[in-house]
């Protein structure tokens, strides 16, 4: 049978890999929440903090340690099961999403390849979805059960946006499918890396502009990013869905929402931008060992992500929040519109080079 | 229309260009970056100082003469002149043999400001007769209470001229010696 012949290497290989990958999340989204303030204040021709450890460094850990010793508060009035399932809901659906994101080259050895990524199942890109989707849970759950009108409301909030902005991400996606001919997150990369220029000119960013922009706008509003982060609305709603929230609870939240932030980097690195493809060289015509392709490939593919994410940063301090109108017309009577028309001509014209 | 920078608003819809934002947030991205660049405001506090004006009014400092007696001959001009009623003392006599603490035949013995009333006004410095007390460079008090906040003559007295030279000259300040 093939189903049992998974050896104990293999578990070994994948627990080491996901082990990494859970790391890696954390560091990440630590050292991101130290480049948010950094950035702001820069962008605001402030120094941002520098005052725990050398530039300030120290400062995501000096955050973490006191949320870690503030009071824990579970409200009377709330449903305690949901309150607690809440932000671990939020924080594992953000968490597993990173598993089918591939990671860097496989390392290639005489007795196989052993693929930087967790999990390369057929329909890798539609596991993106679906958790994600179970992601608003995360923000619905804890918004219901914290038993609080604001937080119900963003509860609400959050929902709608996330389902109308769906549609659009997903149709902007489809496009890309129509040209990779697969779901399989190895696929897409590997579509990505044989072209002109070392593989530069096939990135799809080139190929689907409209759609990377309607991607990227879509998965802000999936981050509850600004220009969309209605769900949490400190001046109109009081930090919304996660008001009633303290301690570590509440640190859960808004470290789901920064992991959120980096594994949607990954994916949108992973679409558009070759993945882990390094541009302007044959990496292949190298030889090096594949350790250290592996290693270089992968440093290609944080350096696309930290860029993203500055971006994500760079737009949060520089657009005011949208209106709750605002945010539905331009979800379902811009992006879609524009999402569907990117779909057909993108068909059209694969259909007519098939030709 | 004293600038003449009035501007007519224009209430067009928008067209689709328009409403989907984007231009306009890619032209505001270009303002922020561009503020990366720039000089930072920020002034690192306690290790760089703003440079205040000569004429900064900071706390009191109780001055004494170049052979260190006290200035002050508690006229109470200072408690009179005081708008939020910030100073309290009490007056003593020189004994014979104190000559050489107090300049004058008349002290004061307790001599309080409430720096939580105070304003900073100095109109107690332009009341002295006897140039005894004049608002120093020093500011911020921070302390755990409220009693810590009135400060006893200990507190305000200028160190001893000539026993201690360089905390006196720091207390000063840039203050010129004015007796
Ligand atoms: S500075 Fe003004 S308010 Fe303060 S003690 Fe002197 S006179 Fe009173
Ligand atoms: S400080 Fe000056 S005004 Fe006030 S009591 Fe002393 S001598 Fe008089």
């Amino acid at each position: 049978m093939i189903l049992l012949s998974i050896s104990l290497w293999f578990i070994l290989e994948k627990a080491i890999l996901i082990a990494c990958i859970i790391g890696l999340s954390f560091f990440i989204a630590m050292y991101t929440t130290y480049a948010e303030r950094k950035v702001a204040g820069w962008l605001q021709d402030r120094h941002g903090p520098n005052r725990a450890g050398p530039f300030g460094i120290l400062q995501p850990l000096a955050d973490g340690g006191k949320l870690f010793f503030k009071e824990e508060i579970i409200p009377l009035a709330s449903n305690k099961v949901l309150f607690l399932l809440g932000p671990g809901l939020a924080m594992i659906t953000s968490l597993v999403t990173s598993t089918v994101i591939p990671w860097g080259a496989p390392i290639v050895t005489d007795k196989g390849s052993i693929p930087l990524q967790v999990a390369d199942v057929d329909m890798g890109i539609l596991i993106v979805f679906s958790v994600v989707s179970v992601g608003v849970y995360g923000i619905m759950i804890g918004g219901w059960a914290s038993n609080n009108k604001f937080s119900l409301i963003a509860a609400i909030r959050g929902a709608s946006q996330m389902v109308s902005y769906e549609l659009p991400m997903g149709l902007a996606l489809i496009a890309v499918l129509f040209m990779t001919g697969s779901l399989k997150m190895s696929v897409i990369v590997d579509n990505q890396i044989h072209g002109g220029w070392g593989g530069f000119l096939s990135w799809h960013v080139w190929s689907q502009p409209l759609g990377f922009i309607i991607f990227f706008v879509c998965a802000l509003a999936e981050c509850n990013r600004t220009p969309f982060d209605l769900p949490e609305a400190e001046n109109e709603l009081n930090f919304g869905y996660h008001q009633e929230y303290s301690s570590m609870k509440l640190g859960f939240y808004l470290f789901a929402e920064y992991i959120n932030m980096f594994v949607s980097s990954a994916v949108i690195a992973t679409l558009f931008l070759g993945g882990y493809d390094i541009p302007f060289v044959n990496e292949a015509s190298w030889k090096l060992e594949p350790w250290l392709m592996s290693l270089i490939s992968f440093s290609m593919l944080m350096a696309k992500i930290s860029f993203l994410l500055f971006v994500f940063i760079w737009i949060r301090w520089t657009i005011p929040r949208f209106r709750y109108d605002q945010l539905m017309n331009l979800g379902w009577k811009k992006l879609i519109p524009l999402a569907l028309l990117n779909m057909i001509i993108t068909a059209a014209v694969m259909l007519w080079l098939k030709k | 229309m004293l600038t003449q920078r009035a501007k007519q608003v224009d209430r067009k819809p928008m067209t689709f260009l328009e409403s989907i934002y984007l231009w306009n947030i890619v032209k505001g991205m270009g303002i922020t970056i561009s503020h990366l660049f720039k000089k930072k405001a920020t002034i690192q506090y306690p290790e760089q100082k703003r440079t205040f004006s000569k004429v900064f009014r900071g706390l009191h400092v109780l001055n004494r003469d170049a052979e260190g007696r006290e200035n002050c001959t508690a006229c109470g001009l200072c408690a009179v002149a005081c708008p939020a009623e910030a100073i309290t003392m009490e007056a003593a006599e020189r004994l014979p043999g104190e000559e050489h603490l107090y300049r004058e035949e008349k002290y004061a013995v307790k001599y309080e400001i409430n720096m939580l009333r105070c304003i900073f006004c100095g109109l107690c410095e332009e009341a002295c007769p006897k140039d005894a007390i004049y608002l120093s460079q020093t500011f911020a008090p921070a302390n755990y209470g409220r009693k810590g906040f009135i400060y006893k003559k200990e507190e305000l007295l200028i160190p001893h001229p000539l026993k201690d030279k360089e905390a006196y000259e720091k207390a000063l300040g840039n203050k010129a010696v004015k007796n």
